[in-house]
């Protein structure tokens, strides 16, 4: 039998799939270059009739504002620059405090949701799904203007026993004054994590060795805790408290928070709170509960399973989630222009964006520092996770 | 013989040492491990831990909850017209909340400052919007095909018709500077989800693409949009997008804010919708191409019901998030509920220690009841679908 030729006759261009791909990927390309296009002349035509000027320059500007929170330094002479990073700042900080206290409460609440105790499991569960449901915009207000708007007026401050004072202008704490041998403290606290660390790792390359645990809770906090006390303690205590005093119209002295910070702060710390409960919950729900029986039946006291079984599994499930939560914690900080703190987007995207009405510069600065947060933070966790997974076979 | 069966007899009649032949004493009854007070042993007072924290959340809600009543309902206002009312008398020292301030504003609160003959407007909105919500929520309603037509293309049109006012027809124009309160809270969370779903499906088919540059494209945006903040893409919409466009558009105010919360939502309902065209087995698309369908075919008959079937406990869940951010719009100058109750707060009319309270308490009670009541219908579908998917 002789062998059929087969040929197969040739599509049209128009019905052959990689082609098609081809002109559709063209297509999309050519439509994103002309918006593009048409968008920076539309820009530059708009900007050319306000007379806006373009490019960076105005970053070594005089700002001539005034910022209520600086922690670095800062004047009304300043450039525009030294305001961007003032702002970051004032960001940083109160988006790294935020997640410190969020993930400290919102373990906590978590862990009560799973209680055996029914009363503090259903707390848990009022609390999470009340503050989750209301905007945090609302819940920020709320505190700033019903709350700390509220407090008495300077006369009448509300003394806090240590030597503070809370009313509507804030919180005045007493200032810690380092004099120059406290920093023999210091160092003392450098060199006694240095040596927890150390200890750390040769008590466990000891345990894996030979089997014997060694006593690596009460060693680690004697040397980062109790090496640098014994060191203040010899040079007799170099510290002392710069305790606010109050007058008739105006507290002097001492550390001020204002009102917008710790209403910012609870605002964020409280919501985020709730959004970890849930991650946390959900984590050590995914442990199996014959991890917990077989550490039983190994003999694991009730503690032990907890930190050396259950956590380690919990925290695999755990921290991803929880790295978004963070990230939102800070995008959330944005809402600080709502009630007048001082953050990058107040500072920037608000007053800089005013004054010198480059709104284009302006906002893509700010957008690329949050989207640089949270590209990093996602590669970390990418890296972390990497390393954490678990290795099939 | 005898002898040995007589000495057998009594040892049995006597028994061995360790038989018991007296019957012991009963014991105490146990716990009680049901009924109220075996209830009470085992959720609140197991262990010494747990009676302290039993006692601890008892005071908790003992210092927390009565007072909240005697502010909330015992000592509340709920008649009156002015601060006046809201101000401690004599005969009324103690003032709680001043619900008279929220009865007289709920027309602000409602409408904002849109005309008051044209509200009726607004009520035919919320009435037709309540349909489309129903349509689409319950699950087993008939056409629900017609449904979907209605509330994404119907809907919004006969919606944007009325709302803003179309003079040939006989509906005069109501300019959106004049919209507010909880009608400008509902607009944008509902133009935000009618927009956001379709894009955000287009977006996450295009992450899976075969196609290079159709990939990238949606890479870039959701990653773009999910790493800046909410208030940062209302800036930019609100500052850059008159820029970007030639002076004569000139986009309204709202429509801005419109667009940025649209694109924002999109790329959060993107990765939602991804997550479930992921979890349809490989097995689906290569049947659905086995069997001749197309690319769009595939999609629309074969994975999309599927995985958008999954997918809605999610959508619901971003849909509140949406909701809640739908609070943001303040800062592209629009009065949404949320700012209506800020701004009638500091009325000198109605300027009390109490007013504040009063109205963020308010508008808590709304979003919680919206919210709420999304995430029980969220778990309800989830629910919903395990089971049908056990049989």
């Amino acid at each position: 039998m002789a062998a059929v030729e087969i040929t197969r006759p040739k599509t049209p261009l128009i019905y052959n799939p990689k082609a098609r791909g081809i002109a559709y990927q063209a297509v999309l390309c050519a439509v994103i270059v002309f918006l593009t296009w048409s968008a920076i002349q539309n820009a530059a035509d708009n900007l050319a009739r306000a007379k806006i000027a373009t490019g960076f320059g105005f970053w070594e500007g005089t700002a001539g504002f005034d910022i209520s929170q600086t922690l670095i330094e800062y004047s009304t002479t300043s450039t525009y620059g030294r305001a961007f990073w003032v702002g970051l700042i004032n960001t940083l900080v109160v988006a790294g405090l935020g997640v410190v206290f969020a993930t400290i409460l919102g373990f906590l609440i978590g862990i009560a949701r799973l209680s055996k105790n029914w009363l503090v499991a259903r707390m848990a569960g009022f609390y999470v799904e009340i503050i989750r449901n209301i905007p945090l915009l609302l819940q920020l207000l709320f505190w700033y203007n019903a709350v700390l708007k509220a407090l008495p007026a300077i006369r009448e401050s509300l003394v806090i026993p240590g030597g503070g004072f809370l009313n509507n202008r804030g919180l005045f704490l007493p200032q810690p004054v380092f004099e120059p041998s406290s920093r023999f403290a210091l160092i003392a606290l450098g060199l006694g994590i240095v040596a927890a660390i150390a200890y750390r790792l040769w008590a466990k390359r000891r345990q894996m060795l030979t089997g014997q645990q060694a006593p690596v809770l009460w060693v680690t906090i004697g040397l980062v805790i109790g090496l640098p006390l014994a060191v203040l303690a010899l040079s007799g205590f170099p510290i002392s408290f710069n305790y606010p005093e109050a007058g008739r119209f105006n507290i002097r002295g001492g550390m001020e928070v204002l009102p917008e910070f710790m209403a910012l702060l609870f605002g964020l710390v409280i919501y985020t709170a709730a959004f970890i409960a849930e991650v946390v919950r959900a984590g050590i729900l995914a442990v199996a509960k014959g991890q917990t029986e077989a550490a039983y039946s190994v003999g694991l006291r009730p503690g032990q399973t907890l930190r050396l079984v259950v956590i380690p599994q919990a925290m695999r499930v755990i921290i991803p989630p929880l790295t978004s939560q963070y990230l939102n914690l800070t995008k959330n900080s944005t809402l600080a222009v709502a009630i007048g703190y001082p953050d990058l987007v107040q500072i920037f995207a608000g007053t800089v964006l005013n004054q010198t009405g480059q709104a284009v510069e302006v906002i893509v600065i700010t957008m690329a520092v949050y989207l640089t947060i949270s590209l990093v933070t996602s590669a970390l966790m990418n890296l972390y996770n990497r390393r954490m997974a678990l290795v099939e076979r | 013989m005898s002898d040995f069966a007589t000495r057998t007899d009594a040892a049995l009649m006597e028994g061995p040492a360790f038989v018991r032949t007296k019957p012991l004493a009963p014991l105490p009854p146990p716990l009680a491990e049901s009924g109220a007070v075996g209830w009470l042993r085992k959720n609140l007072f197991s262990s010494t831990l747990n009676v302290a924290l039993t006692i601890v959340c008892a005071l908790l809600i003992i210092w927390i909850v009565p007072p909240l009543v005697k502010f909330l309902i015992i000592d509340a206002v709920w008649d009156g017209s002015s601060r006046v009312d809201c101000l401690p008398r004599p005969d009324h020292p103690e003032i709680g909340a001043c619900w008279a301030f929220v009865i007289d504003r709920i027309n602000f609160f409602t409408y904002g400052f849109y005309p008051i003959d044209e509200r009726w407007r607004v009520n035919v909105f919320f009435a037709l919007l309540a349909v489309g919500v129903v349509w689409m929520a319950w699950l087993d309603a008939p056409r629900r095909d017609l449904g979907v037509i209605y509330f994404f293309v119907l809907m919004p049109a006969a919606s944007f018709i009325l709302l803003l006012g179309w003079p040939l027809i006989g509906l005069s124009k109501v300019e959106t500077t004049s919209w507010g309160g909880v009608l400008v809270t509902v607009v944008v969370a509902s133009v935000g989800i009618v927009f956001s779903l379709p894009i955000g499906i287009m977006l996450a088919l295009g992450r899976r693409s075969r196609m290079p540059a159709v990939r990238l494209f949606s890479v870039i945006f959701i990653e773009f949009v999910r790493g800046v903040p909410l208030i940062t893409v209302l800036f930019m919409a609100s500052v850059m997008l008159p820029l970007f466009v030639p002076e004569t558009w000139s986009p309204d105010k709202l429509l801005r804010a419109l667009i940025g919360v649209s694109l924002f939502a999109a790329a959060y309902m993107a990765e939602v919708v991804r997550a479930g065209l992921q979890a349809i087995p490989k097995g689906q698309y290569e049947a659905a191409f086995a069997v001749g369908l197309s690319y769009w075919k595939t999609m629309r008959f074969v994975i999309l019901p599927q995985a958008l079937k999954i997918t809605i406990p999610n959508i619901v869940n971003t849909t509140i998030g949406l909701f809640k951010d739908t609070t943001l719009v303040f800062i592209v100058g629009i009065f949404d509920f949320l700012m209506t109750v800020e701004a009638s707060r500091v009325d000198p009319n109605w300027a009390t220690p109490v007013t504040a309270p009063s109205g963020f308490v308010f508008a808590a009670i709304f979003y919680l009841i919206f919210c709420y009541g999304m995430s029980r219908y969220a778990r309800f579908v989830e629910v919903h679908l395990a089971a049908g998917d056990r049989h």
